[in-house]
């Protein structure tokens, strides 16, 4: 499984846990217009961290992801 | 003013009486109260510790109790040393306390405790005359350790009158058996060693290093009627195969959150006991008493004046002030009391349906995104979950949310085949159901077992 397939399967696991429909998901969508808030993003990553023993937050130094793409960019590159 | 008559712990314990069916026991001896009180472990003259300020500092709680029987109302101040004592905060607890003296049973704390100070060994074995006619008339200090974290312990003042408030006017039971998890040397065993001596009945002591299984077989064939601990003492109880082998009719629960998990599994384990869960504090002392099989306690004790105990909330969490109170830390560790003399437990309350409840700990607040979660209401919710035995909730760090809430749970032997994947959806729709979404675990780790402190409690550690 890829890592991209992971992080929006996760994403639909998190939405489906905090009774959130999201939308359709595209690399363009901004993340907090995925209908996942930051309670949930702060989930996703925790889990995502867990699943893929990666948290690119926890070295990040720059800005945070805007986009649903700039988000799963962050995984892709963290574990590379 | 005059003081009114003081009586030492061994008066009020003599005159509680030697029926022949009393006696102490721990893991090594079963000692009738004739001999109790008629042999002591201190070489004489006891006149030596007259004034002095005494660490007591025993390996067996037995012998810390055959100390206090001998000394109190003479010494001007004992300092009782839990088990789990580190001899590295001795020199720090020693200044504190202004010890002259040190009492011990065992040859290696005694080695590890020498200095200048003058050390005695005992056992557990009276073999001198009991010094009866010693004059034991000063008020002397009990100092206890807090229950916290393992920083240096606060040591709290306490005297024996505000230790025997809570059993004042009781009668004599000598039918009774006690018996507590607990150590002696903190409060919520002191109050049992208390009961026992002072009200006229026995006692079983536990031991630090004895497993809970058997201490529980060798409990069972002493007849302990009444027994006490913390919800996780009598968790872990309950988890282990040697349950079966204690029939008490009283069951005490205090020192942490009583839940109504708990209080449910201890009535099904035990449904012909009477449970109570108390409230009390080192520092506050013993408030209240809630025997009525439910969490939590009626409103209306709050602000009821007259009481035993004064309670008031302020800022959210519960103050107490009556004679139980401790009267004060030494040195200079703060001030234990408010200007109106009211102990602030930091224990923090929430009321629903006419009843107020324990929602955790004001320091061991996770904050998700700057809301507020208390671990304990969390883990309350979790525990009813029929799978799981226990549980503890803690702040797991977020990049996003500062912090987000994690479970760590101890499954029911019984459910130990099921799967995880299972209690975890059943935990999380019992979490959903009752709470908001930011006091949800965002994740659940099985684990075999979850540490318990010395003091009873389960470990926390705060972020």
């Amino acid at each position: 499984m890829t890592i991209r397939t992971t992080v929006m399967e996760v994403m639909a696991e998190v939405g489906k846990m905090h009774d959130r429909q999201l939308a359709p998901l595209s690399d363009s969508l901004p993340l907090l217009d995925s209908g996942l808030d930051s309670l949930c993003i702060a989930v996703l990553v925790a889990l995502l961290d867990d699943r893929l023993g990666v948290d690119p937050f926890a070295a990040a130094s720059g800005s945070l992801p805007v986009t649903v793409g700039d988000f799963i960019a962050l995984y892709e590159n963290a574990a590379a | 003013m005059p003081l009114p008559e003081q009586r030492s712990f061994r008066d009020l314990t003599v005159a509680a009486g030697a029926a022949p069916a009393r006696f102490a026991a721990d893991v090594t001896r079963r000692v009738g109260f004739a001999e109790l009180v008629a042999g002591g472990t201190l070489e004489p003259p006891l006149e030596r510790f007259r004034g002095q300020s005494v660490l007591i500092w025993c390996e067996r709680q037995l012998a810390a109790a055959r100390i206090l029987l001998e000394i109190d109302g003479i010494a001007a101040r004992l300092v009782l040393c839990p088990s789990d004592f580190s001899p590295a905060h001795l020199p720090a607890v020693a200044a504190e306390a202004e010890v002259t003296a040190i009492v011990t049973d065992s040859a290696t704390m005694a080695a590890s405790a020498a200095g200048d100070l003058p050390v005695s060994v005992v056992d557990t074995v009276g073999r001198y005359a009991p010094s009866a006619d010693c004059d034991r008339s000063f008020a002397t200090e009990w100092i206890l350790f807090t229950s916290g974290t393992s920083d240096r312990p606060k040591l709290v003042v306490h005297t024996l009158a505000s230790l025997t408030g809570p059993i004042e006017g009781r009668a004599p039971a000598s039918d009774v058996v006690w018996s507590t998890f607990y150590d002696i040397r903190r409060y919520g065993g002191l109050q049992i060693l208390l009961r026992a001596f002072v009200g006229g009945a026995s006692m079983v002591f536990s031991d630090a290093n004895e497993p809970v299984a058997a201490f529980l077989e060798r409990a069972g064939p002493c007849g302990v009627t009444h027994i006490s601990g913390t919800p996780s003492h009598w968790r872990r109880a309950l988890m282990s195969n040697a349950i079966d082998h204690i029939a008490p009719r009283y069951i005490r629960l205090s020192g942490e959150v009583a839940d109504q998990a708990i209080l449910d599994a201890l009535a099904t384990a035990f449904p012909s006991a009477a449970i109570a869960h108390a409230f009390a504090s080192t520092e506050a002392g013993l408030a209240f008493d809630v025997d009525d099989g439910r969490a939590g306690f009626p409103a209306a004790l709050i602000g009821q004046a007259g009481g035993k105990a004064e309670l008031r909330i302020v800022d959210g969490s519960l103050r107490i002030r009556s004679p139980r109170n401790a009267a004060r830390y030494l040195g200079d560790r703060g001030a234990l009391k408010d200007a109106h003399g009211f102990v602030d437990t930091k224990d923090m309350l929430e009321l629903r349906d006419g009843r107020y409840y324990f929602v955790g700990r004001r320091e061991g607040v996770i904050n998700v995104g700057g809301q507020k979660v208390h671990p304990e209401e969390v883990e309350a919710v979790i525990n009813r979950v029929p799978a799981v035995r226990m549980a503890r909730v803690r702040a797991q760090r977020s990049p996003i949310t500062g912090a987000l809430v994690v479970a760590d749970i101890v499954l029911q032997p019984a459910a130990a085949n099921e799967s995880f994947d299972r209690v975890k959806a059943e935990i999380v729709a019992a979490c959903r159901a009752a709470l908001p979404p930011y006091k949800v675990p965002a994740m659940l780790r099985a684990v075999s077992s979850l540490d318990i402190a010395a003091s009873g409690k389960l470990v926390r550690r705060h972020a």
